[in-house]
């Protein structure tokens, strides 16, 4: 990737940070819990995107940016108060808004007459209008328009105004501008303005010069001994000037010995909010860094973003001002860690199984330094998959504008509640999430739901309530989607069910059966096609993208009081839930996700169908049963079913079917290992892991050997027609 | 048990058309493999079967925390498989990207040799042969087999055809 290829990656990376930063203020803004910091955070979000892209040239998101950014300031300023009508306005904008950074970003198009009438909308809350005209002069050339994030200003008391231009030498001696900064801040109330106008064009920047100065106003008691106390490693490495405050404060002008160019008095004022600036500092300081990326990345290395900082500190970074709270780190490099803590976790099991094997007594003291050991490897663990972890809250927040979408195309009044958003899981398991989700949702808004008129019929208040909730529940993350509209209508399910083959007219279903229905795949209860959820993709794919992750889902739902989607998902995708088993001397895991019950058969409920296919008679219906030491090839003549244990699973689709093994050993964690690494896939064979003792236990495919018993050639079929085709 | 192979570091490349071998007996012959396709020499631990997989597959065995099939070297140059014991060993082998534990009866030497003694293959009907075998040595009156490993895991697309 050439640098600037990747600056601009960098800088859409935290476009998608600012618009979460966006979003969230403006929903607290709407939830009426907004203080002056909120609509700060805001404005400053939507300020770095416009700065960015005008770096970048992206005129029409400059342009849009701009006219949201007025609007905001207005607010800020006061002169246009934060209403209801208002903050739907700014939430819309922020939709647009995120549509042009996505534009920008893959070239798709836009919505140019939604966005020109959203601009319009917007412009009508100012009081002036627009006055885009200026923009186009101010960021073609890219100069950076500092802007102000201090709480209105305190009235001036006594202080220090204190000018800091820090030369090369102070950063090469390893000495941070944002520190100094930082414990200036410790001695009272500072407002810091930034002088950027030192900064040259990217071309003319010489990563190891110093071109910022900081003006900083500090009001407090502190004496000018302090002040200068607080410099007294960097004395020589910088300018300083330390001037005392007349009440009724000075101007934030230049000092003239600076020589630099002044700050544009046209600006509001020169003032720079601290997280901002802290982050400037450091891409300043950082020699590779680029100054240019307005909101000031760390060095823009194509790495994966880990710990965004954005999902920890919604409240924006001006509230935590800790810069180096996180870091970026390569994704490969964090896998590579999981895969030997993996390791560790085995081999302490092994160790343990040997030292009890050699007879050791349990109160010993090698017994008891591995159960400390145990206890060490296993804490070991959780922190290394809690660095993959992540806050469902990047995926929560891209919710409410699905919820705004579809209830504008609805026409239904909906208020999306959401609650738990801190809660943490696997990366891989938030991305894959996202999908499911988008579709729960939206069936929760168009079949859930009721119409308004409706709803105040059944005396509920107009507005329909979805709840998107996610919680840490014995080890796995459980996520509940939730609406208070009128619950499944059990008697046109069922009917659709008949009438798509999917039951028999005459079913005697209960009401959790027929609930359960709808995730039958061919089942969509939309008696039209509609724009929202009629796409084809019913509550089937649903599920099965659920089971893909090792989650399971289930309904439950009240007539007139709304249904409740459950989703219990493993915290990781690395280590996975197995019952293990025996077949012939061998073991073998099979994934708890998919096992419905075990039960033993007897010898009545087993039935031969001739050949070796045996059904089993479970509460009245007969379920193909499947010996897995045949469908493996592990024996040739099929266990006497009474001599085994029939798991009965769900597989792919909602087929059930038991798998006959010969004897369950217990339940446990496993860590997930590649049989395609060193070998190939095996047919039948999901994966391998390696259990206590060390040896390699296969993970069962349960869906090949559902399918692999129902046709044994088919699978060799298929496999031939790839081979081939 | 396990023990690195001497000289593993070592570059192969000894200059002069030089060359090192590891040898290994089968039954009663003798074979070998170029020195720098092994990682490492183990004792042999029990391997779990695998289903659908042809017989010459022993299995896989956990490498450290890597899962490796075992390949017995025996039945798959077309001799009678190997009744394991303890005495076996399993040459840990590298094939591309891949990493194949092959089982043998037991290592016997190191050799060096240069590339003019290794004799071209005598042209025999032996698709086997043909497969592995890609020269002969004479070393004190016997005669050890060079064996290209490309071909030892199965091959996916070949069975299904």
């Amino acid at each position: 990737m050439d640098p600037l290829a990747a600056i601009r990656e960098t800088f859409f990376q935290e476009c998608e940070e600012q618009l979460a930063e966006l979003e969230s203020g403006l929903l607290a803004m709407e939830a009426g819990d907004a203080d002056s910091e909120t609509i700060n955070a805001v404005f400053r979000a939507v300020h770095s995107i416009k700065g960015g892209a005008g770096a970048f040239s992206l005129e029409a998101l400059v342009r849009f940016a701009h006219v949201f950014e007025t609007s905001l300031d207005e607010m800020r300023s006061g002169r246009l108060a934060s209403s209801d009508g208002v903050v739907k306005t700014l939430l819309r904008a922020a939709d647009v808004l995120a549509d042009h950074v996505r534009a920008a970003h893959d070239g798709s198009s836009i919505d140019e007459a939604h966005t020109a009438e959203l601009a319009e909308e917007l412009k009508a809350l100012g009081p002036e209008g627009g006055d885009t005209s200026e923009s186009e002069e101010d960021w073609g050339d890219f100069s950076f328009q500092p802007l102000s994030a201090a709480a209105p200003a305190a009235p001036a008391t006594a202080g220090w105004r204190v000018r800091f231009k820090p030369r090369a030498d102070l950063y090469a001696k390893a000495n941070e501008a944002a520190l100094l900064l930082r414990e200036l801040g410790r001695l009272g109330e500072t407002e810091v303005a930034l002088d950027d106008s030192g900064l040259p064009d990217l071309a003319d920047l010489d990563p190891e010069a110093a071109y910022l100065a900081w003006t900083v106003t500090l009001t407090g008691d502190a004496d000018e001994t302090a002040v200068r106390e607080v410099f007294e490693f960097v004395d020589g490495d910088c300018e300083l000037e330390v001037e005392p405050i007349v009440a009724d404060g000075g101007s934030a002008g230049a000092p003239a010995d600076l020589g630099e160019p002044e700050i544009p008095t046209t600006e509001p004022d020169g003032n720079l909010d601290i997280g901002v600036l802290l982050a400037r500092v450091q891409a300043a300081a950082a020699p590779q860094a680029p100054p240019e990326v307005p909101s000031g990345a760390p060095a823009p290395a194509a790495a994966a973003t880990l710990a965004e900082p954005s999902p920890q500190d919604g409240q924006g970074p001006s509230r935590k001002p800790e810069a180096g709270a996180t870091i970026r780190v390569d994704l490969e490099r964090v896998d590579r860690l999981i895969d030997l803590v993996g390791e560790l976790v085995i081999n302490q099991a092994m160790l343990s199984q040997r030292v009890m094997e050699a007879g050791f007594a349990r109160a010993s003291g090698v017994a008891m330094g591995l159960d400390e050991l145990e206890q060490l490897t296993r804490e070991i663990q959780d922190s290394v998959m809690a660095i993959r972890a992540q806050p469902v809250k990047s995926v929560f927040q891209r919710m409410p504008r699905l919820v705004r979408e579809v209830a504008a195309m609805t026409g239904k009044p909906v208020r999306l509640v959401t609650e738990g958003e801190g809660t943490e899981v696997d990366k891989t398991v938030i991305e894959r999430l996202a999908d499911p989700l988008t579709h729960m949702i939206r069936n929760a808004i168009d079949h859930g739901l009721e119409s308004p008129e409706k709803r105040e019929a059944a005396g509920k208040p107009a507005e329909g309530v979805v709840r998107l909730t996610a919680a840490h529940r014995s080890g796995r993350i459980v996520i509940e989607v939730a609406d208070d509209g009128g619950g499944i209508n059990r008697e046109r399910v069922k009917s659709i069910a008949a009438e798509r083959g999917l039951i028999a007219a005459d079913a005697a279903l209960s009401d959790e059966e027929i609930d359960n229905l709808i995730f039958m795949p061919g089942f969509s209860t939309a008696s039209t096609v509609s724009d929202i959820s009629g796409r084809g993709v019913g509550m089937d794919v649903v599920k099965r993208s659920i089971q893909a992750l090792g989650g399971r889902i289930a309904i439950a739902s009240r007539p007139g009081k709304g249904s409740t989607f459950t989703m219990s998902l493993p915290l990781t995708l690395a280590v996975l839930d197995g019952m293990v088993v025996s077949v012939q001397g061998q073991t073998l895991v099979a994934p708890i996700t998919a096992i419905v019950e075990t039960l033993l058969p007897k010898a009545g409920d087993v039935h031969s169908l001739g050949g070796h296919a045996r059904v089993i008679a479970i509460r009245d219906s007969y379920t193909p049963l499947i010996d897995v030491g045949m469908a493996l090839g592990y024996r040739t003549t099929p266990l006497d079913a009474t001599q085994g244990v029939a798991l009965l699973i769900e597989g792919e689709g909602g087929a059930r079917a038991a798998l006959l093994v010969d004897a369950i050993q217990g339940q446990r964690q496993v860590v997930i290992k590649s049989l395609e690494a060193n070998y190939r896939q095996v047919p039948g064979v999901a994966a391998a892991t390696i259990l206590g003792d060390g040896r390699v236990a296969l993970i069962l495919d349960i869906d090949t050997i559902v399918a692999v018993s129902r046709g044994a050639d088919s699978l060799r079929a298929e496999k031939r027609l790839a081979a081939t085709g | 048990m396990t023990q690195t192979t001497p000289n593993a570091a070592a570059p192969n490349a000894l200059g002069g058309g030089l060359r090192e071998l590891i040898s290994f007996r089968i039954g009663a012959q003798e074979f070998c493999v170029d020195i720098m396709a092994v990682r490492e020499i183990r004792g042999w631990t029990a391997a779990t079967a695998l289903p659908q997989s042809p017989a010459f597959v022993r299995g896989v065995i956990n490498l450290r925390g890597a899962v490796l099939p075992i390949v017995d070297l025996a039945a798959r140059l077309g001799f009678e498989g190997s009744e394991t014991s303890d005495r076996h060993v399993i040459i840990v082998a590298q094939i591309g990207e891949q990493i194949v534990g092959l089982l043998v009866d037991a290592v016997s030497d190191i050799l060096t040799v240069t590339d003019d003694v290794i004799q071209p293959t005598p042209d025999v009907a032996s698709d086997t042969a043909k497969m592995f075998v890609r020269g002969l040595l004479a070393v004190d009156g016997r005669m050890i087999s060079l064996i290209g490993l490309e071909r030892v895991l199965p091959d996916l697309e070949l069975e299904a055809a």
